[in-house]
């Protein structure tokens, strides 16, 4: 009963911070565009992101992958995923997704008993229940709350005003340790070692973004607000495609009007 | 300045008409079915290519081949050019649009590399605008399946896809972005962009 009372006042307080920080959200953007005011700082924000990475993370995580052997790896992922089981049930339930929330969260009573505190992942392997991932910015965005701007957040990379919101949120309200005693020490040792799995998994597309585009702060804005909004939608959304016949003959009006 | 303004309008409005009367004969000509028969083929080609054992050069020509068998190859370049490319001449278009097929079937077929033992399957269509959009599910061994989109159209005169979305980021929107900041990058020099082009990838 305490426990369901702390998870009421937490979800509480994360309502009410967000809807104090949405205030501040900007402009109502169209489906498919780039709302990017912010971008100059963005930039700013890019460079320190990506030295940060070249002289940390990418050759840190290139360590971590050729010393440590891929099912430790995964294990230590696995675990760190597991403890937003709690997360993920509770924005479940605030997005009205009762079949989700059952799902999330027989998953996490499963690989938290069997999976020996999430380092393994017997719901996936054995029962067929597949990792489904959200958070309070999809909550967010369920209600109806708009994108907002583009942000590109210290450390934690690409983001919009939105997902902002929602990250905070998730870190403030995150009934992880009123369910589960052992959530919190158990991030503690896993939540690093994750990021560096991920760095060292992905390090073909990463270093592809940052390190062999033009513009690399442009590429990762694209495919940071493409994945979300097809992640949020489920299907590519009709106003969001490019036709490149319509805007050909676009491009040749505007060629006119340059001329004459 | 009336009259500048009369043969601007005039233009425009002859533009427009033959922009229709090209389009008009294939307008919604294409069916959902066609397009995925279409796409089911090429997909095919693509499975193959990944599961061949080739690697480097020639998995680059054979994915090269696909590109430009199934894929409205001049209107990407085009596209992805943008506005400069109107002020193109006819050789750099061409130039250009060569190098663009083979640095696209490097960069990408780096990435389809990692997909051997793989496959993508198609799984639906729908209409989308005036063109159709063809679902397909890429299945690589011990990764979470994804999902890839091929969007076709018949405007180039025959059935050819112009975009590929992978889990919704589209390679012509990113393409765009990218030729747009190395053209920027070289003072808007297409000959330059050409020749690093060739090199990129």
């Amino acid at each position: 009963m305490g426990q369901i009372v702390q998870l009421s006042r937490d979800v509480r307080i994360g309502a009410f911070a967000s809807l104090v920080l949405l205030a501040a959200c900007s402009a109502p953007n169209e489906p498919g565009e780039i709302n990017d005011p912010y971008e100059s700082l963005n930039r700013v924000v890019h460079a320190s992101n990506k030295a940060t990475d070249r002289v940390f993370f990418r050759p840190v995580s290139q360590v971590y992958g050729n010393a440590v052997p891929k099912p430790v790896r995964q294990s230590l992922s696995n675990a760190s995923a597991n403890l937003s089981g709690p997360r993920n049930v509770a924005n479940d339930f605030l997005q009205g997704n009762v079949e989700d929330a059952g799902h999330n969260l027989v998953r996490f009573l499963l690989n938290t008993t069997l999976g020996v505190f999430g380092l393994f992942d017997p719901a996936s392997g054995s029962f067929g229940i597949e990792e489904r991932d959200t958070g309070f910015a999809d909550t967010l965005a369920v209600w109806g709350t708009r994108e907002g701007a583009y942000l590109e957040l210290p450390l934690f990379g690409p983001s919009t005003e939105r997902d902002a919101v929602g990250l905070v949120v998730d870190l403030i309200a995150n009934p992880l340790g009123t369910v589960f005693d052992e959530g919190p020490d158990i991030a503690a040792a896993t939540s690093f070692p994750s990021v560096l799995n991920s760095r060292f998994e992905l390090a073909d597309t990463v270093d592809g973004i940052l390190y062999d585009s033009a513009d690399s702060y442009a590429q990762l804005r694209l495919f940071y607000l493409e994945s979300r909004r097809f992640a949020l939608s489920g299907q590519t959304s009709a106003e969001n495609a490019f036709d490149p016949y319509e805007n050909l003959y676009e491009e040749v009006y505007e060629g006119l009007y340059d001329e004459f | 300045m009336m009259n500048s303004d009369f043969t601007r309008r005039k233009m425009l409005a002859g533009t427009a008409a033959l922009a229709l009367v090209a389009a008009a004969p294939q307008a919604f000509a294409l069916s959902a079915g066609q397009a995925q028969q279409l796409i089911g083929q090429a997909v095919s080609e693509i499975n193959r290519a990944i599961n061949s054992g080739q690697s480097g050069s020639s998995l680059y020509r054979t994915f090269e081949g696909i590109f430009r068998k199934y894929a409205d190859v001049p209107t990407i370049a085009r596209s992805a050019l943008g506005p400069p490319a109107r002020s193109a001449s006819k050789k750099q278009l061409s130039d250009f649009t060569n190098a663009f097929a083979a640095y696209m079937s490097r960069k990408y077929g780096k990435r389809f590399r990692d997909f051997a033992g793989g496959k993508v399957e198609v799984t639906g269509s729908r209409a989308v605008k005036s063109f159709q959009e063809v679902s397909a599910v890429a299945k690589i061994p011990g990764q979470s399946p994804f999902a890839v989109s091929f969007m076709v159209s018949d405007r180039s005169g025959s059935s050819k896809f112009f975009d590929l979305l992978i889990e919704g980021i589209s390679l012509l929107k990113s393409e765009r972005a990218e030729i747009g900041a190395m053209l920027d990058k070289r003072g808007g020099n297409i000959d330059a962009l050409v020749s690093d082009l060739n090199k990129a990838g």
